[in-house]
């Protein structure tokens, strides 16, 4: 096999950090090769350099034999690359077909040539299996379906070498199955496959080749058959990195309880009568495959969503829907989905976004004036106490990394000793370093007596730190099974929706 | 070529990125004075001799700064909420016409000191109102406030028009269209005698140093800053929006208002619909200028009056008409949009 990419000797710094210290990396016709190293290992840095989005301080990238001019994307595409970022590049109002001709076609020109470029999809979309439908508008469409559209827009633009950034991220296990599906069935078609992942299970299931990256530099190169994931777990972060274990104890009285609660988002049902408890000490698991009603869940657990009819009370008081602050005022902690568009206010410095939900207390204001002392030390200790990298109190929170953000947002929670604490896919993103400081942070809460509900698509984390199970299918919940007695065919049938015959709730 | 987010922004670039608008500003304008047949730097020197040559020349510069402060700090408030507040001329025109209505004869009898207490607090409530409605609206109905408060400045001024050509018109005025003048007693007094500077430079010195305490200080203003720059996180953290958000509308309706009042009663003493030449829209200028910073507002407020008092002596002097003054002011603001976007971001190659 004929190599047709080759990457020579590639290093980037940014100010003092360098991001790919003399980076070398091949790739073979009709390969996948997966990049697998931990956040902020270099990998995205690595590729967007590949694709000329940035341009290296030193070294070559070669495709075909050829060297690209660095820095110049279009050269890239011309070259045959084609890139699938991590958060995709759509225009949503616009069609499927719309956004893949979008960029192809010269400026000037009178007409648009829609009819061959529909054309051409079709054929591209039937050759590799790609179903879409190019007159339906990306607003409308599923994320699987929208990275779809991304790898087609490639395709149209003929590339022979794919680079997928983190693809799994936004898909439910059996999408990302499908998604690899069809990148195997690309390369026997003679393209040729980079994918990033931090996640070791599908880098061992479906790479030709492993390439792991740490602090920018090449750690080693494997073959999927003389390597296993506890290999790969330690070159990837430089030691071995266990979760946390849960331990029995006894729990205490419910704390927070949902009475066939419903709630609307946007006038359609998301939830439909869902009933559960949560105990202190506890931790109640809800799992299920995305889409099923764990963004109204989260939004009416943490008084963004008021229930249509039902009960929400925590310890008997009546709580549902009465907005954020009677939330945080009643003593729980919200760990929302998305860090980054609902946790943090990225220009606000870490102690404003430290402070920022319990402003209004005495403890951080007084006759309306922040106590910014005050305020500033919260913020230091939150720094110290939950090992929140690279942070200082006065810096601008955008600037650390995904995992640092929420060992913040973790703290922020933790901090008030919170009696309820709502964490809604809480390690979704995160390097096992980090996943395993905020396992041990929610276990230690719950040995601290809070009642934890934990809204997780990861089943692994849902088993290993839930007492008990509940599915989340349609808007429904399942009975409550205890976390010992959730093998994995019980959770299998559970989350497809099939739990009136399994009968013995927990 | 690509642009590239700065990590941070150095507190030195921050600072000079509103100079090196201004210089740019100011070059582009030299062509258009170029074209006029004159010496650009001739003509920026005549400016600077007409708005800071002399000591009346100053007084009337700082005359002509204290309502651009005020309309400055409105919109400096509503935009750090991302409460885009384009009305500043309406609320201003509310303001000085209340004034002028209630300041004629309906307090008379009131100690000066109180009765421009009253007059302060009824522009500002003027003010204040008519920004409310397009703030409920954006809330209820999500109505874009750039074009309800755009608008209204448009439907304020006609309103002035109608009072001050029927129920207000001043019988004294010669048929000039002009409003019932604010009472004598109520006027504000001479800061410096014998010329036009008025104790409102004091008030609005006051009141920026107010807005920066509330925009820094308090709760208030951390909360409407979150906002402004992540909503949906403001939100999840308990901030109210429709509170915050008509908190701002008053308040910046409010200044903006008080800008009205203390124009009046500090200098034209009734109302006419040519009183303000453009202190609404300038505000817009002065806020982005001072990158919404009230410290900033200040010396952007007098820059803007430098540039319109000195224009006036400059084409005196020169010829070139002084409708140059619009023209540099409002190259400012765009060469300052295209400032901001270099401080934040650098370029990559």
């Amino acid at each position: 096999m004929s190599t047709v990419l080759r990457l020579d000797r590639i290093t980037k710094r940014f100010g003092g950090v360098t991001a790919n210290d003399d980076v070398t990396l091949k790739l073979k016709e009709g390969e996948i090769l997966a990049l697998l190293g931990e956040n902020g290992a270099g990998k995205t840095t690595l590729m967007n350099i590949l694709f000329g989005h940035y341009a290296a301080d030193e070294g070559t990238v070669k495709v075909f034999g050829k060297t690209l001019p660095p820095g110049r994307p279009r050269a890239a595409i011309k070259a045959g690359v084609g890139m699938v970022h991590q958060h995709f590049t759509l225009a949503g109002n616009l069609s499927v077909l719309d956004n893949v001709m979008l960029g192809s076609e010269p400026l000037l020109r009178a007409k648009s040539r829609c009819e061959e470029g529909r054309a051409r999809l079709l054929a591209l979309s039937e050759q590799f299996g790609l179903t879409v439908d190019p007159d339906a508008r990306v607003l409308g469409l599923s994320i699987g379906e929208r990275q779809r559209v991304e790898i087609l827009k490639a395709l149209y633009r003929d590339a022979r070498i794919l680079i997928l950034d983190e693809p799994t991220a936004v898909l439910a296990r059996p999408e990302a199955h499908r998604l690899f599906d069809t990148l195997r069935s690309m390369t026997r078609q003679g393209l040729s496959i980079i994918f990033i992942s931090h996640k070791l299970n599908e880098v061992m299931a479906a790479s030709d080749r492993i390439t792991i990256l740490r602090e920018g530099r090449i750690m080693a190169e494997r073959t999927p058959t003389e390597t296993s994931s506890d290999e790969l777990a330690e070159l990837m972060v430089g030691c071995r990195v266990t979760r946390p274990k849960r331990e029995a104890h006894a729990i205490g009285p419910p704390r927070l309880v949902a009475e066939d609660v419903t709630v609307h988002l946007d006038g359609k049902p998301m939830l439909k009568g869902v009933s559960f408890t949560v105990h202190a000490g506890e931790i109640l698991g809800i799992v299920g495959v995305s889409g099923n009603g764990q963004v109204a869940l989260g939004a009416l657990l943490s008084g963004v969503a008021a229930p249509e009819t039902g009960r929400l009370t925590l310890e008997g008081r009546e709580i549902g829907g009465q907005g954020p602050r009677a939330f945080i005022a009643e003593g729980v902690g919200r760990i929302p989905e998305d860090r980054h568009a609902e946790g943090v206010v990225g220009e606000l410095s870490v102690w404003e976004n430290g402070v920022l939900e319990h402003l209004a207390t005495p403890e951080f204001s007084t006759h309306g004036f922040v106590r910014r002392g005050v305020a500033r030390c919260h913020a230091a200790d939150l720094i110290k106490r939950f090992d929140v990298r690279g942070a200082t109190p006065e810096m601008r929170i955008r600037l650390l990394s995904g995992g640092n953000i929420q060992k913040l947002i973790l703290g922020r929670v933790l901090a008030a000793a919170p009696k309820v604490i709502i964490a809604n896919q809480p390690t979704r993103g995160l390097d096992e370093g980090a996943i395993a400081a905020v396992h041990g942070e929610l276990l230690s809460a719950r040995e601290a007596g809070a009642a934890t509900i934990l809204i997780s698509e990861d089943l692994e984390e849902a088993v290993g730190l839930s007492d008990r199970l509940q599915a989340i299918v349609g808007g429904r919940l399942s009975q409550p099974v205890a976390a010992e007695r959730a093998d994995s065919r019980r959770l299998g049938l559970m989350m497809a929706g099939v739990w009136e015959e399994l009968g013995d709730a927990a | 070529m690509r642009l590239e987010r700065r990590a941070s922004v150095p507190w030195t670039l921050a600072v000079s990125t509103p100079f090196v608008a201004i210089a740019v500003a100011l070059a582009l304008s030299a062509m258009l004075i170029l074209a006029a047949g004159v010496n650009p730097l001739l003509a920026y020197v005549e400016i600077l001799r007409g708005s800071l040559g002399s000591r009346l020349a100053v007084t009337e510069t700082l005359t002509r700064a204290v309502p651009l402060v005020l309309t400055g700090l409105a919109v400096a408030v509503a935009f750090r909420a991302r409460f885009w507040n384009i009305g500043g001329e309406g609320q201003f025109y509310l303001g000085a016409l209340s004034v002028a209505w209630v300041g004629h004869n309906l307090i008379s009898g009131l100690p000066p000191a109180i009765g421009i207490a009253v007059l302060i607090v009824v522009g500002m409530v003027a003010g204040a109102l008519l920004l409310s409605g397009p703030a409920y609206l954006r809330l209820r109905f999500g109505v874009d406030e750039v074009v309800t408060t755009l608008l209204m400045n448009f439907i304020v001024i006609l309103f002035v028009g109608l009072m001050i050509e029927g129920p207000l018109r001043d019988p004294l005025a010669f048929g000039w269209p002009q409003s019932v003048p604010v009472d004598k007693a109520y006027r504000l007094p001479d800061l410096i005698p014998n010329t036009r500077l008025h104790i409102g430079l004091l008030i609005a010195l006051t009141i920026a140093g107010i807005i920066w305490l509330l925009l820094a200080r308090t709760v208030f203003g951390m909360e409407a800053r979150a906002l402004g720059l992540n909503a949906r996180a403001a939100e999840f953290a308990g901030v109210s929006l429709p509170r915050t958000i008509i908190g701002v509308a008053l308040l910046s309706g409010g200044l903006a208002g008080l800008a009205g009042v203390i124009e009046v009663t500090g200098v034209t003493g009734g109302v006419t619909t040519t009183m303000s030449p453009g202190f609404g829209y300038a505000g817009i200028v002065v806020a982005m200028l001072a990158a919404l910073h009230p410290a900033g507002v200040v010396a952007a407020a007098v820059f803007v009056a430098t540039i319109f008092v000195g224009a006036d002596a400059m084409s005196r002097a020169t010829g070139v008409p002084s409708f140059i003054a619009d023209v540099i002011v409002a190259l400012a603001l765009l060469t300052m949009l295209v400032a901001l976007l270099f401080s934040s971001y650098r370029i990559r190659r």
